[in-house]
C-alpha cells in the first residue's frame, strides 16, 4: 500500500490559495460586528449623529469624543456609527439590484436564442469597455444625484459582469444531463428555468456577488465623495470623508476615522469572498 | 525535394507554405503572416463593434436627458421667441428624422466633432484636449509607481518563505480594499499637513505629481502584484528554472531573467482593465488633490449635466480600450510565438 502512495505534485493542482483561517473568522466577527451597529446605532453610540456645537469644533480624540468632533462640533464617532446603516445599504442595494438585473439579462443572453445573446452580449461588451466608475457617472448624468439614483447608477455599472457570469453558468447548466432529462420529460421552459437552471446559476453568481459587494461599497461611497449621493447633514462614509478633505491641515481625524471604517468593512468582505470564492468555484475548465 | 516530403499520418505540419494536395482553407497551415492578419482583422472588427455601440450608447443617453436640447442651450433665463427656437432647432438638425440625426451624429464622430458643451459652450474635443495632458502625466506615472511595486514584491516573495508570502497578501488585501479617495486623503495627512514633504495641491512639477501618481498606482500594484505572483510561482515550478538552475544561475537571475518573462504575459491582460482603472481612479485622484485634467473636466460636466461632454470623454474612454486592447493582443503574438498557431489565436 505505501507503495502507491504518491507524493502530491503541485504543479497540475489549481492554485486556490486561501488566507489563513483565522483571518476568516476574524472577517465574520467584524463583519456580524459592522451589522449590529449598523442595525442598531442607538446601541453603539448615545450621542445624535448631528447634534452641532459650535464650542467643540474641531477638537481632537478624547474620552468625551473618542475620533474627535468635526467643523460643526458634531460627534464623529456618532457619525461613523449612525452612517453605517446608510454606507451598508448603498452598497447592498446596488448589489442585489445588480445581481438581479445580471441574473435576469444573463438568463436571456443564454436562453432567449441567439440574437438576444448577440445583442446582450455586444452591448456588455461596450459596457466593459469603460470603467465602471465613469459608467455610474454616465448613468448619474442621465439619472440626476440622489442616494435612489446613486444606488442605481453603481447597480448598472456592475449589471455586465454578473450578466456574463450568469450567462456562462447558464449555458454550462443548459447541456447538463439533469436539464437535458428534464427537458426529455417536457417541463415547461419557464419552470425549466425557475427550477433548475437558475438555481444552479445561484451559486456562482453568490460567490462573484460577495468579492463585488467590496468593490460595490467602495464605488458608492465613492460616488457620495465626489458630492453625488447622499446629502448633508446627514452621516454617510463617503460624504464625511469629503467634508474631512478641507480640514485634514488643522483636524486629521475627521477625515480618517470615516476611511477607517470603509476600509476595514471591504478589507472583511473581500477576505469572506475571497474563501467563499476558493471553496465554491466550479474547478472545471468552463 | 526534401520539403516536398508528406508529413507522415497524424504529424502536425509545420508552419510554412501550404502542402501541396491540401485544401487552402485548412487555418491550421496558414503562416504565421497569416495569421496575425487574420486575429488583425477580427480585432479590428470587434474593435469598430464596440466604438459604434458606444456611439449608439452616447447618442441614446443624448437623448434620453429629460429636457428639450434648445431649452438647455438657450438656458433658463431666455426670452427666445417660437421663431428663434424653431430657427435653433432647424439649425441643429433636430428636425430631421432620428435616424437621420443617428447618421449625422456618426458623420460628426468620425471627423473628430464631439459636438458643443452645454455649460461651457465650446467644442468638447477642444475641452478634452486642453484638459488632457495633467491626466496622462498622471496615468503613466500611476503606471510607473504599480509596475515597479509590483514586480519588486513579486520577485521578493515568490515561493518564498510563508511568512513573507503571507504579508505580501495581506499588503495586497489592504492596498485593494482601501477607498482610493480615502488613500489620498491618508497620503496628504501624513506627508503634505503633518511632515511638508510634498506640496498639497496642484499640478506643478513633479513634487506635486508624487502623491496623486501613488494614490493611483498602489491599489493597481496589489492586484498587479497578485497576478504576477501567482504567474510567477507556477513558472519557477516549470523544467526550463531546473535547466537554468542546473546552468548555474542564482536564484535571482532565474527568476529576473527567466520566470518574469513568462509570469509577465497574464500581466500583459490586464492592461486593458488598467486603463479603465486609471481613468476612472483619475477622477477621484484629480478630486481630492485639487488637479486639473480629465476626471475634473468629467465632474463638472456630471455636476451640471452638460452630456456632450460626459459623452465625449466616455467615447474616449472606450477608444483607448479599444486601441489598447488591439495592441496588447497584437502584442502576444510578438512576445508568445506559441500563440501563433491557429489554436492558439483564438
Amino acid at each position: 500500500m505505501t507503495a502507491l502512495w504518491v507524493a502530491p505534485r503541485r504543479r497540475g493542482l489549481p492554485r486556490l490559495r486561501r488566507p489563513p483561517r483565522i483571518g476568516l473568522t476574524l472577517a465574520v466577527l467584524v463583519l456580524l460586528g459592522i451589522v449590529a451597529v449598523a442595525v442598531a446605532p442607538g446601541m453603539f453610540s448615545g450621542r445624535s449623529a448631528t447634534d452641532a456645537s459650535s464650542t467643540q469644533a474641531l477638537s481632537g480624540p478624547s474620552g468625551a469624543h473618542w475620533f474627535g468632533t468635526d467643523q460643526l462640533g458634531r460627534d464623529v464617532y456618532s457619525r461613523v456609527v449612525h452612517g453605517a446603516g446608510r454606507s451598508l445599504w448603498l452598497g447592498l442595494g446596488a448589489t442585489a439590484l445588480a445581481v438581479a438585473g445580471g441574473a435576469v439579462l444573463g438568463l436571456a443572453a443564454a436562453l432567449g436564442g441567439r440574437a438576444a445573446d448577440a445583442l446582450l452580449m455586444r452591448l456588455a461588451d461596450v459596457a466593459l469597455s469603460l470603467p465602471p466608475l465613469l459608467l455610474a457617472l454616465l448613468a448619474m448624468t442621465v439619472l440626476g444625484s440622489g442616494a435612489l439614483n446613486l444606488t442605481l447608477a453603481v447597480a448598472i455599472s456592475t449589471v455586465p459582469g454578473y450578466a456574463r457570469v450568469v450567462r456562462s453558468e447558464a449555458l454550462v447548466v443548459r447541456r447538463s444531463g439533469y436539464v437535458e432529462a428534464a427537458v426529455g420529460l417536457g417541463l415547461r421552459r419557464w419552470l425549466l428555468v425557475g427550477r433548475h437552471i437558475l438555481p444552479n446559476t445561484l451559486g456562482p453568481l453568490l460567490v462573484v456577488a460577495t468579492v463585488g459587494f467590496g468593490t460595490t461599497l467602495i464605488a458608492a461611497s465613492g460616488l457620495s465623495f465626489l458630492g453625488f449621493g447622499a446629502q448633508p447633514p446627514a452621516p454617510e462614509w463617503g460624504l464625511m470623508l469629503s467634508e474631512g478633505r478641507n480640514y485634514l491641515a488643522t483636524a486629521w481625524w475627521v477625515g480618517v476615522f470615516p476611511g477607517i471604517a470603509i476600509t476595514v468593512t471591504v478589507i472583511a468582505v473581500n477576505v469572506v469572498g475571497r474563501h467563499a470564492q476558493a471553496r465554491y468555484t466550479r474547478r472545471t475548465s468552463r | 525535394m526534401t520539403s516536398a516530403a508528406a508529413p507522415a499520418v497524424g504529424e502536425v505540419p509545420p508552419d510554412g507554405p501550404e502542402w501541396p494536395g491540401e485544401p487552402a482553407s485548412r487555418g491550421r497551415l496558414a503562416g504565421p503572416a497569416r495569421t496575425i492578419g487574420v486575429v488583425l482583422a477580427r480585432r479590428v472588427a470587434a474593435a469598430a463593434a464596440v466604438m459604434l455601440g458606444a456611439a449608439t450608447t452616447a447618442f441614446v443617453a443624448l437623448h434620453l436627458l429629460p429636457g428639450d436640447p434648445v431649452a438647455i442651450i438657450l438656458g433658463p433665463s431666455t426670452m427666445a421667441s417660437p421663431q428663434v427656437r424653431a430657427q435653433i432647432r432647424t439649425d441643429l438638425g433636430l428636425d430631421a428624422p432620428i435616424v437621420v440625426q443617428f447618421l449625422r451624429y456618426l458623420g460628426r464622430l468620425l471627423q473628430g466633432d464631439l459636438g458643443r458643451s452645454y455649460q461651457l459652450q465650446q467644442p468638447v474635443s477642444a475641452l478634452i484636449g486642453d484638459q488632457l495632458a495633467p491626466t496622462v502625466q498622471l496615468a503613466l506615472a500611476a503606471i510607473a509607481v504599480a509596475v515597479v511595486l509590483a514586480v519588486v514584491s513579486a520577485v521578493a516573495t515568490a515561493g518564498q518563505r510563508p511568512a513573507l508570502r503571507a504579508a505580501a497578501s495581506l499588503w495586497e488585501l489592504v492596498t485593494v480594499s482601501t477607498p482610493p479617495f480615502w488613500l489620498g486623503i491618508l497620503l496628504l495627512t501624513a506627508l503634505s499637513f503633518r511632515l511638508h514633504v510634498f506640496p498639497v495641491a496642484g499640478a506643478g512639477g513633479f513634487g506635486a505629481l508624487v502623491l496623486p501618481a501613488l494614490t493611483l498606482g498602489l491599489p493597481v500594484a496589489g492586484i498587479l502584484g497578485q497576478v504576477l505572483r501567482e504567474g510567477l510561482e507556477t513558472a519557477l515550478e516549470a523544467p526550463f528554472v531546473t535547466t537554468a538552475r542546473a546552468r548555474g544561475l542564482s536564484q535571482t537571475a532565474v527568476r529576473a531573467r527567466h520566470a518574469l518573462r513568462h509570469a509577465a504575459v497574464p500581466l500583459v491582460t490586464l492592461s486593458g482593465w488598467l486603463a479603465g482603472t486609471l481613468l476612472g481612479g483619475a477622477v477621484i485622484v484629480e478630486k481630492v488633490f485639487a488637479r486639473p485634467g480629465i476626471g475634473a473636466l468629467t465632474l463638472q460636466a456630471v455636476g451640471s449635466r452638460d452630456m456632450p461632454v460626459v459623452m465625449g470623454v466616455v467615447l474616449l474612454s472606450a477608444l483607448v480600450f479599444v486601441l489598447l486592447s488591439t495592441v496588447v493582443d497584437l502584442l502576444y503574438l510578438l512576445i508568445d510565438p506559441r500563440l501563433r498557431s491557429d489554436r492558439g489565436a483564438r
